[in-house]
């Protein structure tokens, strides 16, 4: 309690900057500034009781409070009016089955358990220790998708089932990346030469390959409907419409080095990405036109190593995480719409990657040298909630389940495993189906 | 050549009082935006202050917010405004989380006599574009607003103001026991406004 209120009034004075309090305000250490205090409502309620004592017998209580407060208001010469027609009232964005799940949630807010270790774990042999790739993907039909040297396996959660789904010549191989439509049906998978290829998962069939767009490997890719963005060790940034014959249909310049981190806002409007350049690009996908290249929204300059850890954040739209590499260990978050820094966090260790919760105010990184862990944070106070250890290299791909509740996590020392980190919203807990989850037969605490 | 820029940096009463209520109005724009209380989608981008600021394309809010500022203006010329206070609420419960209190101190003088003041326009709006700044960046230290929410906005008068028509008195819509975090302030040398947001604690930050 006692630090909780040293760190605001510390903010206190960053906010005032140099100006200091006016000598003739009202105010204390503590209590700064006390012009959202209603002095009249606290005269009223003192008196109000005062008079109620003296006259007990006479109008109910409720009538002397009001005859009060009007009085009170006199005394103070001022009125508060409002408009009598209220401004409309937002449309929901969220189904009221979820809403219902916010209120159960605040009314209880009970502590969850988080499993300190992984619920399991799978061989991934022949996984790539780099950290500029994109291996591990989980769509949104509960198939894990992971690039082992030339080939992708699926791993379909839902019945625990592996298939292959393609291997690649060793010219063209290694995988240097995989995306997962938002269909969850096809399959983007970029190549060291630079190609991307289109599958469909359901048939094993390979729909086209996209040429043209780099110069060398792709290593990101990040898809916005039909669109598929692809990010180059060239530093180049693609849009690649998928439906047509001519599928570049814009590109983006700005990066000097190997674009390693790509992603969509969840409005599809903003594309943020980061390189090894140590740069953080936001681009406005209404400022993008086809003759020219386009150019960013916002530069963001502050990180000091690679960025590949990229997230949205799924409550608050133009809220941005990012981390940074083995030079920098730092999470910062960015306002999208002025590019403005809101906060760094230094983890103390290269972060990997980042997921935000999709039921909780929560956001989990991980992390390589010294620890190998898995950080979940409570967000915005970025109080560590848990450290998750396990992998014996650094974690350097994350994944999460279309439920939002498992995070699989794919390591240097060649393993996959998956944790139950983040909560089940009550909303699914009571309404699970089987077929959804993808350990049902694991004990779910909250 | 030197009375002409001297004549630049008069400011007047009505002058002041369109430059203080367009403010409100950008302020509520950004707060509504900022704080996710109408979706993403319903605002288009506009540069003002120096900054991109956002404003609803949202029919009922846009008129809303501009019979707002027409009225404040209107009472800013008068001297009689004291206090506009933008309250967000819970939709399911009304409750109030957050209490955006912009405080307006009047030169009378001014009001009375007529007279007016010396500032320049650019030192002005760089006061409002660093407010402005400081509502978009709030969003780090504001608790989040994780259920639908409504808001309203409050004006406090002084006592011989004639309720508009459109108006009805209200009552303060205060928070019990709230966090307060003071923001930059601005003065047109004839108005001077001091902004502040209060808000609900956060009861499981304090576990």
């Amino acid at each position: 309690m006692d630090a909780m209120d040293a760190g605001s009034l510390n903010s206190f004075s960053n906010l005032t900057g140099q100006s200091r309090w006016p000598l003739q305000e009202q105010m204390d250490r503590f209590i700064p500034n006390r012009s959202a205090t209603d002095f009249d409502y606290a005269h009223c309620m003192l008196t109000g009781w005062k008079v109620k004592e003296n006259e007990s017998v006479c109008s109910p209580a409720r009538e002397a409070y009001r005859k009060l407060l009007a009085e009170a208001l006199n005394m103070n010469r001022t009125r508060i009016l409002a408009f009598k027609n209220k401004p409309p009232e937002p449309v929901e964005l969220f189904p009221s089955e979820n809403l219902t799940s916010v209120h159960l949630t605040k009314s209880a807010k009970p502590r969850r358990h988080i499993p300190q270790s992984s619920e399991r774990t799978l061989d991934a042999p022949d996984l790539i220790d780099d950290f500029y790739l994109n291996l591990l993907d989980w769509g949104s039909s509960n198939v894990l998708a992971i690039a082992l040297g030339n080939t992708v396996y699926l791993w379909d959660a839902s019945d625990s089932s592996t298939s292959e789904l393609v291997t690649v010549d060793d010219e063209n191989g290694p995988i240097t990346s995989v995306s997962w439509a938002p269909d969850g049906r096809h399959i983007a998978v970029g190549l060291n030469n630079s190609e991307v290829q289109l599958w469909d998962s359901a048939s094993n069939k390979q729909l086209r390959t996209l040429r043209g767009c780099h110069r060398s490997r792709v290593g990101s890719m990040a898809w916005n409907n039909h669109i598929l963005t692809t990010g180059g060790m060239d530093g180049q940034i693609v849009n690649n419409d998928v439906r047509i014959r001519s599928h570049i249909v814009e590109t983006y310049r700005g990066h000097q080095q190997e674009v390693c981190g790509l992603k969509w806002s969840a409005s599809g409007q903003q594309l943020a990405s980061g390189g090894n350049d140590n740069l953080v690009h936001i681009w406005d996908r209404s400022m993008a036109s086809s003759n020219s290249p386009t150019r960013w929204l916002h530069r963001l300059e502050d990180h000091t190593s690679a960025v590949k850890a990229l997230a949205w954040c799924p409550f608050q739209s133009n809220l941005l995480a990012t981390g940074g590499g083995g030079g920098d260990r730092s999470i910062k978050f960015w306002n999208t719409h002025t590019g403005a820094c809101l906060n760094s966090v230094d983890t103390g260790s290269q972060v990997c990657a980042l997921l935000w919760s999709k039921n909780e105010r929560e956001l989990l990184s991980s992390h390589g040298f010294t620890q190998n862990q898995l950080t979940l944070w409570k967000y915005p106070s970025m109080v560590k909630m848990a450290e998750l250890t396990g992998h014996t290299s650094r974690v350097l791909y994350m994944a999460q389940s279309p439920d939002g509740c498992t995070v699989a996590s794919a390591a240097g020392d060649e393993t996959l495993r998956f944790w139950n980190v983040f909560g089940v919203p009550e909303v699914a807990k009571t309404v699970q189906k089987a077929h959804h989850e993808p350990f049902s037969q694991v004990n779910r605490i909250r | 050549m030197a009375s002409r820029t001297v004549a630049k940096d008069i400011i007047t009463l009505r002058g002041s009082a369109a430059i203080v209520s367009e403010f409100f109005g950008y302020a509520a724009n950004s707060i509504l935006y900022n704080r996710g209380v109408y979706p993403e989608e319903s605002f288009a981008k506009v540069k003002k202050y120096g900054l991109p600021m956002l404003l609803t394309q949202d029919e009922g809010v846009k008129s809303f917010i501009t019979n707002l500022t027409a009225q404040l203006s209107e009472w800013l010329e008068s001297g009689k405004l004291q206090r506009v206070v933008m309250v967000i609420m819970s939709k399911a419960t009304n409750e109030v989380l957050e209490r955006w209190n912009f405080s307006i101190e009047t030169d009378s003088e001014v009001v009375e006599k007529s007279v007016s003041r010396e500032k320049s326009d650019r030192e002005i709006m760089r006061e409002i574009q660093a407010i402005m700044r400081q509502v978009a960046s709030s969003i780090t230290y504001l608790p989040c607003l994780d259920e639908p929410c409504v808001f309203d906005v409050l004006a406090y008068t002084d006592k011989d103001v004639a309720v508009p028509f459109t108006w009805i008195e209200s009552d303060p819509k205060l928070i019990a026991n709230p966090q307060m975090v003071k923001l930059h302030s601005f003065d047109t040398k004839i108005h001077k406004v001091d902004t502040l947001v209060s808000y609900k604690n956060d009861e499981w930050d304090e576990q």
